[in-house]
């Protein structure tokens, strides 16, 4: 189906069904529990889950299949919400045009960058991608404040010129849309003590993520893929099997840099801002961490880090000691604080330490990643019902 | 004029005279061995004729083309094709993927953006593969990683690889060092095989002279970066220089 092997398929349809019922999933505690700040239903992270998802799937089609690990991916995001922000003031608040710009420009941007880049491997490749983003990053800051607003970066005004949008009724804003279809508007569902948000701009993000999903197992299917792969593999026997593998890795750098661009055009039709910070080298590093902890060169690990990420970013960054201490409260009083003072450096603002410390532990009892750790439980159950199946059959015998 | 021919090619590393005016020719359609102690210069004269060296004086001409001065894997389209002393194979991937991609190489050229390929070409490449594994005895193994086979079968493997692009000049470096005997056997059959089945030109650095002489049609003698002498199997194995050089070397190891 759709080109697609069995299992491809099966995980496709997975994917797009956990992100149609998202709005459901991701908030399953009821609104006025105590749990419910761990729910993640709301529009504003739902689209971030999205956004980051295709970000990462584009870096390990990069990272996970050639090997090839950029440091500066973030630019080519930044870029893409610069090109897209600019569609937005210039032509049109309708999306369609920024998100198509983002992707050409970052795609350009990247083809300049991994030109450069890939005359070099391993360390120094990664040191002149974060070189290239930092300089980004600085000229977006500076330099080129004409361009990127500088430090307060873009937005959508009022006076924009937008030459194929109808002229604004007094005092109404500009709001990213859809052929009319507002990115910010929701409908909300209330079951019970639930409560479901389906957004716009959510599903808008949903639909490329499955897109962008299904090009890239089309991508790691193809025999450019198995190109990509055997770089990573054996860059001497790839060259003495008359194979460049130079413009193999720069259509790949290029790709994931579209990919990026195709994030950064989406955060823009979703919240219609960027400023330079979008392109700090940790937002580079971030997307590195993402495609790991998930499980480079794996399909679905890119989206299920970015999601792990995103999570941890948005929750456990809102735990508080108020928070701790309404959990806590049965304890006897000297034991609560105990514990709330050994709790709170990984909560709130040390949620870095917490994502610190599963990265840690991920990387070394699971190298493969989220997806690996899902393996071995697999395998550890169906070794169990291998088992059981064995020693039933046994007294037959 | 040989397929093959080197001249007055020289190459220094520092000090130290790898090659000094070295002069080959190899004729179409043989199986050339070049012999000579650890250190004579052997790998530097296969790395200047696949591109990884560049010699300081001197030309290489394959099929009346100079190679120096090309990549590579520019080299390698021009049909010279390279098994090199461990064996160097794609072990992340499969064995099937591993004789795809030659076959790939040989279709398409040094770079093509096959993002999308019809299903029919494709299930022609894997064809051509699984062919391919079958007349090497690798079938079995087509699903498995190839990091995971046995040292023989790799050879096997990267052997088949380079026949996949069907390359005129065939150039092997030990392929059977480190090998047990049984493995080495099986390679001396597999090139006898390739000799006698294909249009191919074959040179093979060897140390082992027992392949040196189950193969080989002409033997050049190589010792400190010159050839010393290049005969028939037979002259080689009486020639006193030689004996004293390079067989009376091994014979006293
Ligand atoms: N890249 C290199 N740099 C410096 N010296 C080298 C290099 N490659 C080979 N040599 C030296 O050149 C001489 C010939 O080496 P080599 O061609 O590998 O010999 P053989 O393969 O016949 O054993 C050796 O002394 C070796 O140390
Ligand atoms: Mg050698």
């Amino acid at each position: 189906m759709l080109g697609l092997t069995r299992k491809d398929a099966i995980l496709l349809a997975i994917v797009t069904v956990v992100a149609l019922l998202a709005p459901f999933i991701l908030n399953p505690f009821p609104t006025n529990s105590g749990f419910a700040q761990f729910n993640a239903g709301y529009p504003d992270l739902m689209q971030r889950f999205a956004i980051f998802g295709i970000f990462a799937i584009g870096f390990n089609i990069l990272f996970g299949l050639t090997g090839y690990l950029s440091f500066g991916h973030a630019a080519f995001l930044g870029v893409g919400s610069y090109a897209g922000i600019w569609m937005m003031k210039l032509l049109t608040a309708n999306i369609i045009p920024g998100i198509a710009a983002s992707i050409v420009v970052a795609g350009l941007f990247a083809l300049i960058v991994g030109f450069i880049s890939l005359r070099r491997s391993g360390i120094y490749f990664a040191i002149l991608t974060l070189a290239f983003a930092q300089m980004s990053y600085a000229l977006a800051y500076s330099v080129l404040t004409p361009i990127t607003g500088g430090e307060t970066g873009l937005q959508l005004k009022l006076n924009d010129p937008r030459v194929l949008d109808g002229a604004l009724a007094p005092g109404e804003r500009a709001h990213a849309n859809l052929f009319g279809l507002d990115m910010t508007s929701s409908i909300e569902m209330h079951f019970g003590a639930w409560q479901f948000t389906f957004n716009t701009g959510y599903y808008i993000a949903a639909l490329v993520l499955v897109l962008a999903f299904y090009l890239s197992i089309r991508i790691f299917r193809s025999p450019f893929g198995m190109m990509l792969r055997a770089i990573k593999s054996n860059n001497t026997r790839m060259t003495y099997t008359g194979l460049n593998a130079r413009p193999y890795a720069l259509a790949a750098f290029v790709i994931s840099g579209m990919y990026a661009g195709l994030a950064g055009g989406l955060m823009v039709a979703m919240d219609t801002q960027v400023g330079p910070e979008r392109m700090f080298w940790t937002a580079s590093g971030e997307v590195v961490l993402m495609t790991i902890l998930g499980g480079a060169g794996t399909l679905i690990g890119p989206v299920l880090g970015a999601g792990l990420i995103k999570y941890m970013e948005n929750i456990i960054s809102k735990i508080n000691s108020g928070i701790l201490h309404e959990w806590f409260y049965w304890m006897p009083d000297g034991l609560e604080d105990f514990v709330i003072t050994l709790v709170y450096p990984f909560v709130g603002k040390g949620w870095h330490l917490t994502l610190g410390i599963v990265f840690m532990l991920v990387v070394i009892f699971l190298p493969g990643g989220l997806v690996e750790g899902g393996q071995r439980l697999r395998r550890l159950a169906q070794g169990k019902r291998a088992k059981k199946s064995a020693t039933q059959t046994n007294p037959a015998e | 004029m040989g397929i093959l021919e080197v001249k007055n090619v020289n190459k220094r590393f520092g000090g130290l005279q790898a090659l000094s005016d070295v002069n080959l020719s190899v004729a179409e359609n043989t199986v050339h061995a070049i012999i000579g102690p650890n250190g004579a210069g052997k790998s530097t004269l296969l790395n200047v004729l696949v591109g990884k060296l560049l010699p300081d004086t001197g030309s290489v001409m394959f099929d009346g083309q100079s190679v120096l001065g090309r990549k590579p894997y520019e080299i390698n389209q021009m049909g010279i094709s390279r098994v090199f002393q461990t064996p160097e194979i794609f072990g992340d991937l499969t064995v099937l993927e591993n004789m795809m991609i030659p076959i790939f190489a040989k279709r398409d050229g040094a770079f093509r953006m096959h993002a999308i390929e019809s299903v029919r070409n494709e299930r022609a490449v894997v064809q051509q593969a699984e062919d391919m594994l079958e007349s090497l005895n690798l079938a079995d193994a087509r699903h498995d990683h190839s990091a995971s086979m046995s040292r023989g079968n790799k050879r096997r493997l990267e052997i088949g690889m380079c026949l996949a692009q069907e390359p005129r000049l065939l150039l092997l470096d030990e392929p059977t060092a480190g090998m047990a005997r049984a493995d080495t056997n099986n390679t001396i059959d597999l090139l006898k095989q390739i000799k006698d089945e294909r249009d191919i030109t074959i040179a093979i650095i060897e140390h082992d002279m027992h392949v040196v002489f189950s193969l080989a049609e002409r033997i050049t003698v190589l010792a400190q970066g010159t050839p010393l002498v290049e005969d028939t199997p037979d002259k080689i194995k009486g020639h006193p220089k030689v004996r004293e050089a390079y067989l009376g070397e091994t014979a006293a190891a």
